[in-house]
């Protein structure tokens, strides 16, 4: 069975206030990086999956994003997915 | 009358409430191991805080997979009264069986204090006891209690009474200053606030008494 490689690049939803990206902005400007805009933190996951084809594989990952790995209600994602050599 | 306590690996206010609910009330309880499916013979259930599963990811999204909340989901929808408290309330939110979600503290920091509470008790179950409108205080200890929800939510949470404590001070940037949230039908309640930290004269307030009473019934 072919495996995959995915990246799923979970973000905080625009209206979601990021008082952990806040706190990091302000210390960015303590390093004197102070032309920082706007800073938002959110979480990566590298997974590699078994699957028989690329649509099996791209819908259990969409599964897996929406149900465990980004709660809809605060988080937007984002998925990458590359079959492996 | 017994009452159950699931108890995760993290779980660390499963004790108080069983000292709450037995010690202080008189009320049996029993532990529900996380792997625990079988609530035969249980009158409610109370998820308590602490913290669960590490709390990997977002505090409760493990948590939600675990047999013993396949249960206590159809024990809620066969009208059963839970109430999850604190990380409980995350847990629900996880769950699907309260909406929104529960963000990190607007200040970042961990608050550990009483703080005053409006009640609007509505439907819920858990806060018959209590008048509409009337001011308690209770404890909170939590790192990420900002519930969020979008706007369109919030109203319909507003219109149907289901915002059942709200923050008279809010303390973590709360989304309409909730504090407790009910589901429609009234039998499930979670909260930010500790009630089984409020039930022994020997330790402060006794204001969580009135709503761990209705445990029972």
């Amino acid at each position: 069975m072919p495996l995959f490689h995915a990246r799923v690049q979970v973000s905080l939803r625009p209206s979601v206030l990021d008082p952990a990206g806040e706190a990091t902005r302000a210390a960015a400007a303590r390093l004197g990086v102070t032309g920082v805009q706007r800073l938002r933190i959110g979480k990566c996951i590298e997974l590699s999956l078994d699957a028989p084809d690329r649509p099996a594989a791209q819908a259990q990952l969409e599964l897996l994003s929406d149900r465990l790995l980004a709660n809809p209600v605060i988080e937007d994602w984002t998925l990458d997915l590359t079959e492996a050599d | 009358m017994t009452i159950g306590i699931v108890v995760f690996p993290g779980s660390n206010c499963d004790r108080d409430v069983r000292w709450a609910l037995e010690g202080c009330l008189g009320q049996p309880t029993r532990f529900l191991w996380h792997e625990e499916r079988d609530l035969a013979g249980l009158d409610a259930v109370v998820i308590p805080g602490g913290f669960s599963y590490g709390d990997y990811l977002r505090c409760g999204a493990i948590a939600r997979f675990a047999p013993v909340l396949e249960a206590v989901s159809a024990f809620a929808e066969r009208g059963g009264p839970v109430l999850g408290i604190c990380n409980g309330f995350q847990v629900l939110t996880e769950m699907g069986l309260l909406p929104g979600a529960l963000t990190r503290n607007r200040s970042l920091h961990f608050l550990c204090e009483a703080t005053p509470l409006s009640v609007a008790p509505g439907q819920c179950h858990w806060l018959r006891h209590y008048g509409a409108g009337e001011r308690i205080s209770l404890p909170i200890a939590h790192g990420e209690g900002r519930y969020q929800a979008e706007p369109d939510q919030l109203k319909r949470l507003e219109d149907g009474g289901q915002i059942v404590l709200r923050y008279v001070a809010n303390p973590n940037g709360s989304l309409g200053d909730v504090a407790g949230l009910c589901n429609q039908r009234g039998n499930v309640l979670g909260l930010m606030p500790h009630p089984e930290r409020a039930c022994d004269p020997a330790t402060g307030g006794i204001n969580g008494r009135r709503l761990l009473e209705l445990a029972t019934g």
